[in-house]
């Protein structure tokens, strides 16, 4: 059971590596969402037998995460017609060589923490602060609003796994919630980042630099 | 069952006002509601509810002291909301107006939250609610500020969600069933697992700490409150940032009642204090007189922040300061926008003069002004002789009631330099050619007025009922073992 967990985690961590190394937004895009997907099949791996409410989260989460928020992307990608070089502020070997640091490091903290025994084996909280990581390098090292966007989404990710860690403790209530929030969330970003497309013309976020002291 | 009314009311409210057909009249639904909201938040401050101790929403003594501020500053500002949508006819306001409500609703939801995971979507939910309020006007630079707010707003609340994991990991470490309530998270004390809960106050504090807008991380703060309508930036001064200052508050009993009270003290009087610094060295910079009360906004967030680590006393005053606070910034907030429609500009190189065209908008700011830096004998002053006193009776306390008060001189200076940059002086010559001349009706210098009257005699006389809810309040935060 664990194994099959791991495996599916370190799959992600390494999918945070290909999203660091992407120069080209589809490509981003792709390695996100492709997260998103195997981030929906974990509670399906966590549960002995199989529960239909654990199976609907993962369902909505694989939809969210893998099918819908993509697609708004790739539309407003689309209909914003940008070139898809990705421009960054910090270089793709630097994010990477940065990303891989971070791993190792998030590697050696989980280590230092105190876990339950039955989480003492896995790697989720290793994986939980390599996508933490590898969502701020992203917002911080990339230009344009959508790469910024799949940057908070991995963000996002990476809390998701850290939240796997409570999934038998927290009511369905309080998940459904927060599922919610992220999606009406990402939706909100989505038609943001369409009106700045209008009012300036552009998706560099580099243009955005009236407001300043 | 009356606490539930209190978020469904408004939430009903932002329901009818999206379906409501006629834009000339939707914006009454803003006073109905608020009246009503105002009145059952005043019946209940009087009539306090028994709570049962494992209430997930609760209107409990934390509430109860700080729910009435917001809910009377929402009333206020929605009797102002009617006779500025009135100016600005030409736009839609159905969006506008279903929000603010909605605002409202989440706002009485997060601040009666009595659940960790319940508290983060409320805060969630109020921060996703305001984003189109901020770019009403549309223009560009609105757009801009929005961005800034939802990427900084957004990564700051993705954080106090893992906070909220962190804690909630600590809990079931140690022993704890899954319950996570306060109550309950602050019953089981010493046996949450230190660390998880070292690692959950700071990111708590730094993701509330952004809602709060306390510097380093309120880099959102002035873009949004420069490009926001005045109402707007009133609600989110007075209203917004408090839902996340209690959080805090909430949070920092449980990291307490684990044995780390010291910590957690020591962090929030560190980063409330470099707030102020910030501030103050950001205001004496700043030529835009609505950037310049989101600094000062950043600056009261910091006099919160250091009342909440100067123990029993000091939360007491702070309580006490959300009431001042926020009621006089309504006023500034609310008497910046009348100046700013009147003069076209929010920058002091294009305005000047604005004693001459909107004379009573200018004595409100001028007077707002005053209040807000501590003058006698409005709110804010006596609020903040509390957290002086509260400091000076803690050992070792001195050099940051020092700092404190050098502080708040320097704000004092940047905020005269501005305000009296813009009120004093002769009117540009053709500064106002081509616009529309801004009359300044009972609709928009009423409600200021009333604020500026309720900053005064919260200071003059403050209700001992009040004093007796922050009282209950402390009481609930610092529990006697």
């Amino acid at each position: 059971m664990n194994t099959n967990l791991n495996l599916l985690i370190g799959l992600a961590m390494g999918l945070n590596l290909i999203a660091l190394g992407s120069s080209r937004l589809p490509s981003l895009i792709r390695a996100m969402s492709f997260q998103g997907v195997v981030l929906g099949l974990m509670p399906l791996l966590m549960e002995a037998e199989f529960k239909w409410t654990v199976g609907l989260v993962a369902l909505a989460t694989m939809a969210g995460k893998g099918l819908i928020i993509p697609s708004l992307l790739n539309r407003a990608m689309r209909a914003a017609n940008i070139e898809r070089e990705i421009n960054p502020f910090i270089g793709y070997v630097p994010s990477l060589l940065l990303g891989a640091g971070g791993t190792i490091a998030a590697v050696a903290l989980a280590r230092t923490l105190p876990l339950l025994p039955e989480h003492a084996g896995s790697l989720l909280v290793p994986g939980a602060l390599a996508s933490v990581l590898t969502g701020f390098i992203l917002l911080i090292g990339r230009a344009k609003a959508i790469a910024q966007v799949c940057g908070y989404l991995i963000l996002e990710n990476g809390i998701y796994l850290f939240g796997l860690l409570l999934i038998h403790s927290t009511p369905l209530l309080v998940e459904a919630g927060v599922l919610l929030d992220l999606t009406v969330g990402v939706f909100v970003i989505g038609i943001i980042v369409d009106r700045i497309q209008r009012a300036f013309d552009s998706l560099d976020t580099r243009k955005l630099t009236i407001l300043r002291e | 069952m009356i606490s539930l009314l209190l978020i469904f009311l408004p939430l009903a409210g932002a329901a009818l006002a999206a379906l409501w057909p006629d834009n000339r009249t939707r914006p009454w639904l803003l006073p109905a509601v608020g009246t009503v909201h105002t009145g059952l938040t005043f019946w209940l401050l009087l009539n306090p509810p028994v709570v049962t101790p494992g209430a997930w929403l609760a209107f409990d003594p934390l509430a109860r002291a700080v729910l009435p501020a917001v809910s009377l500053l929402f009333f206020v500002c929605a009797t102002y909301g009617v006779a500025y949508l009135r100016v600005r006819q030409e736009r839609p306001n159905r969006v506008f107006v279903a929000l603010l409500l909605a605002v409202l609703g989440l706002l009485s939801a997060g601040h009666q939250s009595r659940h960790l995971g319940l508290l983060w979507i409320a805060t969630e939910a109020v921060t996703l609610a305001a984003v189109p309020l901020l770019h009403f006007n549309g223009t560009p630079r609105a757009f801009e500020a929005t961005w800034k707010y939802l990427l900084v707003g957004g990564t700051g609340i993705a954080l106090s969600l893992l906070g909220s994991f962190c804690l909630g990991y600590a809990s079931l470490h140690g022993g704890g069933g899954g319950d996570l309530t306060f109550a309950s998270l602050m019953a089981q004390g010493t046996c949450l697992s230190r660390p998880w809960v070292l690692i959950a106050w700071v990111l708590l504090l730094v993701g509330y700490g952004t809602k709060m807008g306390l510097a380093p991380m309120h880099t959102w703060k002035p873009d949004a409150y420069g490009e926001a309508p005045g109402i707007v930036g009133a609600l989110l001064a007075g209203g917004v940032t408090t839902v996340a200052f209690t959080a805090i508050l909430r949070v920092r009993a449980v990291v307490s009642a684990a044995g780390e009270g010291a910590m957690a003290d020591r962090t929030l009087l560190v980063i409330g204090l470099f707030s102020m610094l910030v501030a103050a060295l950001f205001l004496l910079g700043t030529r835009d007189y609505k950037r310049m009360l989101a600094y000062s906004s950043v600056e009261h967030m910091g006099i919160l922040s250091i009342g909440a680590a100067l123990g029993g006393a000091g939360v007491w005053a702070a309580l006490f300061h959300v009431w001042s606070n926020g009621l006089t910034k309504g006023a500034l907030f609310l008497s910046a926008g009348n100046i700013r429609r009147a003069a076209g500009s929010a920058s002091m190189d294009d305005v000047r003069g604005t004693a001459v065209f909107a004379p009573r908008s200018s004595m409100i700011f001028v007077a707002g002004m005053f209040a807000v830096t501590a003058l006698p004998p409005f709110g804010p002053f006596f609020s903040e002789l509390r957290v002086v006193r509260a400091g000076l009776a803690l050992p070792g306390h001195g050099w940051a009631v020092a700092m404190f008060l050098g502080c708040l001189l320097f704000a004092f200076f940047g905020l005269t330099r501005v305000v009296f940059g813009i009120v004093d002086g002769r009117p540009r010559p053709g500064a106002k050619a081509g616009g529309r001349r801004f009359v300044e009706s009972a609709g928009v210098i009423v409600p200021p007025l009333v604020l500026m009257g309720l900053s005064l005699w919260l200071g003059l006389h403050t209700p001992a009922v009040l004093q007796e809810a922050w009282s209950a309040a402390v009481v609930q935060l610092y529990p006697q073992p």
